[in-house]
């Protein structure tokens, strides 16, 4: 029989302290194909894991800009070009009557692309993900904090993360199977 | 500060002498997940919830009943003519539009504004301004009777005609903000969903339901990075959610301010509107949170807090709405116009005064009482009052839609409006579809956020910090 290929090792813990100077500690051994798992948002993780920048805020303020541009652009090629209507007088681009649609195609624009973005860029929906195939991992979205190394990191040996994990606070350090 | 060990999930704001937490002591993470959770996924269906359910249901029927008829009849069926040509179906949308207003500024103003109290009733309140608009988008649907005629106004898409909708006109505008409104409030929602669905697909007996809430889940798995970019998510639509919510009965308040008619035709219309409407929005937030933390048990997570600060969103908004209908006497005086004369003095004592008296009472007058302290703290009286103030943003949308409409400025044309059943029997559909909708959601989703729950915990923080707090 042989064995499924390893994803990487795991660390569970109960309180997020642990998590956070597991994962500062881990980082500060090199290891950086590292993720951690917890049940709400923390601040520090993300520092921690060495994930400083999202790319959220300028995919929304690019979507936000291009919305804008399309509504007016909208209802000036509709208004001025391809169905002129003189009403009460009126310039054909009357743009400031334009103003509230522009507005509200802004914030429709930007709004969809900060949800598309975000799952986009978190690379959802995921039907299968190997961190599910370890039992304990059901409790990562109830109380319990997990640390992950991953074999594809370059410094990346079983024995060795094994020990290395094992010296944390854990309640629990598992290997994990593609 | 010092807490005892029973004493350990007081949030760690100080709180002034007697004055109720946001959550009650006691709690843990595991104990939150569970208590939410147990509502939809362990908590049998009871008999109270199938009565209101049914209940709920049958006025949906009448809903399809009557809609029905609409569709075979025309808006003959309704009580609107000339010279009231917008009746029920304009003031409900009004009213419905309106009520939806409190979910997003839950959700989005008070988020930005670091009001954590907000966590355990911005959920069920972000629902109710997805099903309140619902409602209201039922009536722009069908208030020409003939939908299937009415879509190339209102969208603009390319049609056989050659024929583009009217963009000076507010009606247009209606439709964009309507829209917009409705879908970032659904992103919105489904967004703060992902997490908690994630919790119930890992939590889940039932393989259906784990199957489903892992559809919906998409694989949410907590990752540091992915809550970085969902944290910056949230937050932007939070930051967007908050000028649209303000535009979006501003610009139906344009519907009346931008014509010409007397009793329209002002600028204190899109303040008073949105005040107007986040004072009927709290108040459905109370008529709502209010049975569900009885009901459910959940005064633990929805405490007096909730409710005195709801109430004092009430108080001051409702202050806020006094003072536009001041104003509108005001101005009406002021402009020393005959017709803008006429029109107060018709509303006030005109055939419909009782209405205008009626508005002033349920609107004005009795939630003076907010200003006591122990009807605040009172869920039953709170409920009362919530409901009075409901009537009454009803009454206020039929003055200004039916009163002003019934004497224009031509004798000769003036005329009365008397709803007919159809009328009543659409409104109180859309009750029912609110309802039926708002009890399904309670048994299929979370109805208190889970994980923003989770943050209000001392145990939730990393241990420095709270040592720094200290």
């Amino acid at each position: 029989m042989t064995e499924a290929p390893v994803y990487g090792i795991m660390a569970e813990f109960d309180n997020p302290t642990d998590l956070l100077h597991a994962t500062e500690a881990t980082y500060a051994a090199g290891y950086r194909k590292i993720d951690a798992y917890s049940p709400y948002p923390i601040e520090e993780l993300s520092d921690a894991v060495g994930f400083h920048k999202t790319r959220i805020p300028l995919i929304v303020l690019c979507g936000a800009i291009l919305g804008g541009l399309s509504g007016f652009a909208l209802q000036y090629w509709i208004s001025a070009i391809s169905y002129p209507l003189n009403i009460g007088g009126r310039p054909y681009n009357s743009w400031p009557a334009f103003i509230i649609v522009t507005f509200e195609m802004t914030i429709l624009f930007g709004g969809i692309s900060a949800v598309v973005g975000m799952l986009g860029l978190n690379g959802l929906p995921q039907p299968y993900h190997p961190v599910f195939n370890n039992p304990r991992f059901t409790s990562a979205s109830r109380d319990r904090f997990f640390l992950c190394i991953e074999a594809s990191d370059p410094k990346f040996e079983i024995d060795r993360v094994q020990q290395f994990m094992q010296g944390f606070n854990a309640l629990d350090v598992t290997e994990v199977t593609h | 500060m010092q807490q005892g060990p029973e004493e350990k999930t007081i949030t760690e704001e100080r709180l002034l002498p007697g004055q109720p937490a946001t959550l009650a002591p006691g709690h843990t993470l595991g104990s939150i997940t569970d208590k939410i959770s147990w509502v939809v996924l362990r908590r049998p269906i009871t008999l109270g919830w199938v009565s209101g359910f049914a209940i709920a249901f049958g006025l949906l029927m009448l809903l399809q009943l009557a809609i029905g008829y609409l569709l075979f009849r025309g808006v003959g069926i309704w009580g609107i003519n000339i010279p009231v040509g917008w009746g029920f179906a304009i003031i409900n949308f009004v009213w419905w539009i309106g009520i939806g207003h409190a979910g997003t500024l839950i959700s989005a103003i008070l988020l930005l504004l670091k009001q954590n109290w907000r966590n355990s009733i911005n959920r069920f309140a972000e629902a109710m301004t997805l099903f309140a608009v619902a409602c209201a988008g039922m009536f722009p649907l069908i208030h020409t009777g003939r939908p299937w005629l009415a879509v190339y106004w209102l969208f603009p898409y390319p049609n056989t005609m050659g024929v583009w909708p009217q963009f000076r006109s507010p009606l247009i505008w209606d439709v964009f903000a309507v829209s917009t409104y409705g879908t970032i409030s659904l992103l919105f929602w489904f967004v703060g969903l992902i997490p908690d669905l994630a919790t119930f697909r890992d939590t889940a007996k039932n393989p259906v339901a784990r199957f489903v809430y892992g559809l919906l889940a998409m694989g949410w798995r907590g990752s540091a990075r992915h809550w970085k970019r969902y944290e910056s998510a949230y937050l932007l639509l939070a930051g967007l959610a908050t000028p649209l919510v303000l535009s979006v009965h501003t610009v139906v308040s344009f519907d009346f301010a931008v014509s010409i008619l007397p009793g329209w035709h002002t600028t204190i219309f899109p303040p008073y509107f949105v005040a107007g409407a986040i004072y009927s929005g709290f108040a459905m937030v109370l008529v709502l949170a209010i049975p569900i933390r009885q009901f459910y048990g959940m005064k633990d997570m929805i405490t007096e807090r909730h409710l005195d600060n709801a109430a004092k969103v009430m108080l001051a908004t409702g202050l806020i709405v006094a003072y536009g209908y001041a104003m509108e006497v005001f101005f009406a005086w002021y402009s020393a116009n005959g017709f803008e004369r006429f029109m107060m003095h018709n509303r006030m004592f005109g055939p419909y005064g009782w209405a205008y008296w009626m508005l002033i009472a349920t609107n004005i007058v009795i939630p003076q009482v907010l200003w006591i302290r122990s009807v605040r703290l009172a869920p039953f009286k709170l409920f009362l009052v919530s409901i009075v103030v409901l009537v009454g943003m009803w009454m206020e949308r039929f003055v200004i839609v039916a009163v002003s409409l019934h004497r224009d400025f031509l004798p000769s044309s003036w005329g009365m409006y008397v709803p007919t059943r159809w009328d009543w029997m659409t409104f109180v559909g859309t009750l029912g579809l609110f309802f039926t909708a708002m009890f399904l959601f309670i048994r299929i989703m979370p109805m208190i956020s889970i994980f923003e729950m989770r943050t209000l915990l001392p145990e939730s923080k990393i241990e420095e910090e709270v040592a720094a707090h200290d």
